[in-house]
C-alpha cells in the first residue's frame, strides 16, 4: 500500500535541505526534468500559434470557472441521460465514503485504478484499505510508487526520483512472479510490469479512474495517457467509478480541441499522446459512476487572485522548468501536487495552518519560468506573492521587516542607517548569527562601502 | 535629456560604484541626470515576502518622488520590473494610487532599455579588454523581456570578449528573501550557476542586477574562484582613458 501524505512532518525548507544532499536524487531529477524540458520546448516551438492556443486555453477555463455551477448541472444531466450516476462529494471523507460504498455494493474486495490525482488528494487507497478493499495502481510509474511504499514525486512521472536499477530492486522484492533474472533494461522492466498488470486487468471487476477533462454538453469524460493501461482499466471492468475534481470541466466538445493540443505538448513533449479514451455515461455491460469532488475547490474559486490555480490541467510543465523543484524533488512539498503549481494549489486547498502548508508559498525564487511555460497562463508568481501576504510570519521576521520598512520609508533615516553600517563595517563578522547565517554558510558577504551613493552624490553634486 | 536616476536601495547602500558608473555613462551620452534625494526603495522585498502593507507604502513613496520626471532609469532589472509589472497590481483599480502608478510606471526604464530604446545607442564607446560572460537575471528576462539588449551593448564594447553562459536562463537562486528562507535550495542553485560560469573560462560575470550578483559573487568568492562580478553599468562606463 502506498504511503500517505497526511500528517507529513517538517516544512519545505527542511524537507528540501535533505533532498539537496541526496546526490542520486539530484542526478535523477536533473536528468529527467532537463530531458522533458527540451522535448517540450521543441514541440511547442513547432506551433506558430502557441501563444494564441495558450490564450484560448486560459479563456475557456476562465469562462468555465465563472459559470461552473451552470456547467456542472449540465454535465450531471448529460451523464445521467447517458445512463451514468452522478455523486457529489463536498470533501475527502464524503468522496471516500461514496466510493467505498459503491465498491462494497459490488461485493468485490479488489479494484484497479488508473492514475488519478484526485483520489490521491483524498487518500482514497487508505480509506478503501480501512474497509478491507485493496486498490491496485495500474499506471506504470504509479505502480512503482505503490510497490515501493513511496510517495509520488511528480505530477506526470510520479516515480521520476527513481532510476531503473532502483525500479528493478522494487520489482524483484515486491512483484509476485517476477523473473529472478530481471535486468534493469527498460524494455525488460516494462515487460515485467505488463505481465503483472495484464493479470490484474483480466481479474478485476471494479475500476476507479480520474479524468483529464469532462465535457458539460455531452457528459463525456476524457483520459489522456501513454501506456494503454488506462484504456484497459476503463473498458474491462464491470463497474467504473470516476473521481474527478469539479474544475476539470469544459463547456463543449469543441473546446476539447484546444486542450488536446496544449496538454500533450506541455506534459510529455509529444505532439499527441498515444491513447485518448473518451466515454459518455454507461456503456453496454458496464455500470458507471461519476463522483464530483469539491474538497476546497469552491473556496479557491472565491479567491480573486488564487482562483486561476483551478485552470491547471496537471501537465507538469511548471515542475520541469522549476529550479527549486529540480533541487528539492517532489516529496519536499508534502502533497500530491508538487512543484510551482503545488506551492499555490496545496495551501489553497488545505489552508495554511500546518507548518508545511505555510511554508509552501515561499518555496520559490519567483523566477517566473513556471508562468512562462504554463499552457493556461497561470501567473504562479502572482499567486505565490498573494499567498505570502496571507501566510503566517514568525514574530522576529515581522519585527525585522517592520524596522526595515520604517527605515526605508524615509530617505534621511536610510542615510543614517547607511552611515551607521559604514562606520561599523570593520566589526561585522565573516559568519553572521541568526537567520543571516543562512547567507554566510555558503556565501561571502558583500563589503559595506565607505560611502553610500547618496552621500557621494551629495558631496559631489550639491557642493 | 533630463533623466531621474533610481539607484535602488541595494545599490545605494552596498554597490555605490554602480550608481557612479550610471552617472558617468549617461553624462557621457549627453544626458542631464538628477538623483531625487527623497528616493528610497521600490518595496519589492516587502511585497514579495508577504508584507504588502509596508510594500504599498514604499510604492506610494516611489510614485511621489518620481512623479514629475519624463524618464526614470534604474540599474536593476528586478526593481524596474517591480515598478512596471507589480505596482499596477498593488492599487485598487480606479483609485488615486492606481492613477499615480499608471502615470509613473511606464516611464521607468532599466538601463539597457533606456540606452537602446530611448537614446537609440548600441555602442556606448566603452572599452573593457576582458573575457566576460553574461547572466540574464530572471526579472530582466521574464519580467521586463529585455531580450538581447544587454548583450548587444556588451558586443559593442571594444576589447571585450563575450562568451556564452551555459544554462544562462536558469535562476541563480537568489530570489530576495528566498536565499535565507530556503538556504539549501538557494545554495544548490548558486553552486550550479557557479559551475556554469567557471566552465566559460570568463574573468568577469556581468548582469543587470546587483542583488543576483551579490549572491553569485558571494558564492564565487567563498569558493575562491577568482572570477569577478560586475554590473553592466560598470562595464559600459569603462573607457580606454579610465583603464
Amino acid at each position: 500500500m502506498s504511503a500517505t501524505f497526511l500528517g507529513m512532518p517538517g516544512n519545505f525548507p527542511k524537507n528540501a535541505a535533505k533532498a539537496v544532499h541526496n546526490s542520486q536524487l539530484r542526478y535523477n531529477l536533473r536528468k529527467a526534468t532537463h530531458t522533458i524540458r527540451g522535448k517540450r520546448a521543441n514541440v511547442v516551438g513547432e506551433l506558430p500559434d502557441w501563444q494564441e492556443l495558450r490564450a484560448a486555453g486560459k479563456a475557456i477555463k476562465d469562462h468555465t470557472l465563472r459559470n461552473l455551477d451552470r456547467y456542472l448541472i449540465q454535465l450531471e444531466e448529460a451523464v445521467t441521460r447517458a445512463g451514468g450516476t452522478v455523486h457529489w462529494a463536498r470533501d475527502a471523507a464524503e468522496a471516500n465514503a461514496i466510493v467505498a460504498g459503491l465498491v462494497k455494493a459490488t461485493g468485490e474486495t479488489e479494484v484497479v485504478k488508473v492514475k488519478s490525482m484526485a483520489t490521491q488528494e483524498i487518500e482514497l487507497n487508505q480509506a478503501l484499505a480501512e474497509q478491507g478493499i485493496t486498490a491496485y495502481e495500474t499506471d506504470l510509474a504509479e505502480l512503482i510508487v505503490q510497490l515501493g511504499d513511496d510517495f509520488p514525486s511528480h505530477i506526470l512521472v510520479p516515480a521520476i526520483h527513481r532510476n531503473r536499477s532502483e525500479i528493478r530492486e522494487i520489482f524483484l522484492e515486491k512483484m509476485p512472479k517476477v523473473p529472478p533474472h530481471l535486468t534493469d533494461d527498460p524494455p525488460a522492466l516494462a515487460e515485467a510490469a505488463r505481465l503483472h498488470l495484464r493479470e490484474r486487468f483480466l481479474k478485476s471487476k471494479v475500476a476507479i479512474s480520474g479524468a483529464n477533462f469532462m465535457v458539460a454538453e455531452t457528459g463525456t469524460l476524457v483520459v489522456l495517457e501513454s501506456e494503454g493501461n488506462g484504456r484497459m482499466c476503463l473498458t474491462l471492468p464491470e463497474t467504473l467509478i470516476s473521481v474527478v475534481g469539479i474544475e476539470k470541466l469544459l463547456p463543449s466538445w469543441r473546446d476539447l480541441e484546444v486542450f488536446l493540443q496544449l496538454l500533450p505538448r506541455s506534459s510529455t513533449g509529444e505532439r499527441m499522446n498515444p491513447y485518448t479514451s473518451m466515454w459518455t455515461g454507461a456503456v453496454e455491460g458496464q455500470d458507471f459512476h461519476l463522483v464530483l469532488l469539491d474538497n476546497g475547490r469552491t473556496d479557491v474559486l472565491a479567491d480573486e487572485v488564487g482562483r486561476q490555480a483551478l485552470r491547471c490541467i496537471r501537465c507538469s510543465a511548471c515542475l520541469n522548468v522549476c529550479p527549486v523543484y529540480e533541487r528539492a524533488g517532489g516529496h519536499a512539498y508534502g502533497s500530491v501536487y508538487p512543484g510551482p503549481i503545488g506551492a499555490i494549489l496545496t495551501p489553497q486547498l488545505r489552508g495554511m495552518s500546518s507548518d508545511l502548508d505555510a511554508s509552501l508559498p515561499f518555496a520559490s525564487s519567483l523566477c517566473g519560468a513556471c508562468y512562462e511555460v504554463c499552457p493556461v497562463a497561470i501567473d504562479i508568481p502572482e499567486v505565490l506573492v498573494d499567498l505570502r501576504a496571507k501566510a503566517p510570519h514568525a514574530a522576529a521576521e515581522r519585527a525585522g521587516m517592520k524596522v526595515a520598512g520604517w527605515i526605508l520609508n524615509d530617505h534621511e533615516r536610510l542615510a543614517k542607517a547607511q552611515r551607521a553600517a559604514s562606520r561599523l563595517r570593520g566589526l561585522i563578522p565573516k559568519r553572521l548569527p541568526g537567520p543571516m547565517s543562512a547567507w554566510t554558510d555558503t556565501r561571502d558577504m558583500p563589503e559595506i562601502p565607505e560611502e553610500s551613493f547618496r552621500d557621494w552624490w551629495e558631496r559631489n553634486e550639491r557642493a | 535629456m533630463r533623466v531621474a536616476l533610481f539607484i535602488t536601495c541595494v545599490n545605494d547602500t552596498l554597490f555605490p560604484g554602480t550608481g557612479r558608473a550610471v552617472v558617468s555613462l549617461l553624462r557621457r551620452l549627453g544626458c542631464d541626470v538628477d538623483f531625487p534625494a527623497a528616493q528610497t526603495c521600490c518595496g519589492q522585498m516587502h511585497v514579495n515576502t508577504g508584507y504588502r502593507e509596508e510594500g504599498v507604502r514604499l510604492a506610494r513613496h516611489f510614485t511621489e518622488v518620481f512623479a514629475g520626471y519624463d524618464a526614470v532609469v534604474a540599474p536593476s532589472g528586478s526593481c524596474a520590473a517591480m515598478v512596471r509589472e507589480q505596482y499596477p497590481k498593488l492599487a485598487r483599480p480606479g483609485s488615486r494610487g492606481a492613477a499615480a502608478i499608471a502615470e509613473v510606471a511606464p516611464k521607468v526604464y532599466e538601463l539597457s532599455e533606456f540606452l537602446i530604446d530611448v537614446l537609440k545607442v548600441e555602442d556606448v564607446g566603452a572599452y573593457f579588454p576582458h573575457r566576460v560572460t553574461y547572466h540574464p537575471t530572471c526579472h530582466s528576462l521574464r519580467g521586463l523581456h529585455l531580450g538581447d539588449r544587454p548583450t548587444r551593448l556588451l558586443k559593442n564594447v571594444r576589447g571585450l570578449e563575450l562568451v556564452p553562459l551555459p544554462g544562462s536562463e536558469e535562476c541563480c537562486g537568489f530570489g530576495g528573501t528566498f536565499a535565507v528562507k530556503n538556504p539549501a535550495v538557494s545554495a544548490a542553485m548558486g553552486a550550479d550557476k557557479t559551475r556554469n560560469i567557471l566552465d566559460t573560462g570568463a574573468e568577469v560575470l556581468c548582469a543587470a542586477d546587483n542583488s543576483c550578483l551579490m549572491h553569485i559573487g558571494g558564492t564565487l568568492s567563498r569558493q575562491k574562484t577568482g572570477v569577478r562580478t560586475m554590473h553592466l553599468a560598470e562595464i559600459l562606463a569603462s573607457t580606454e582613458e579610465a583603464q
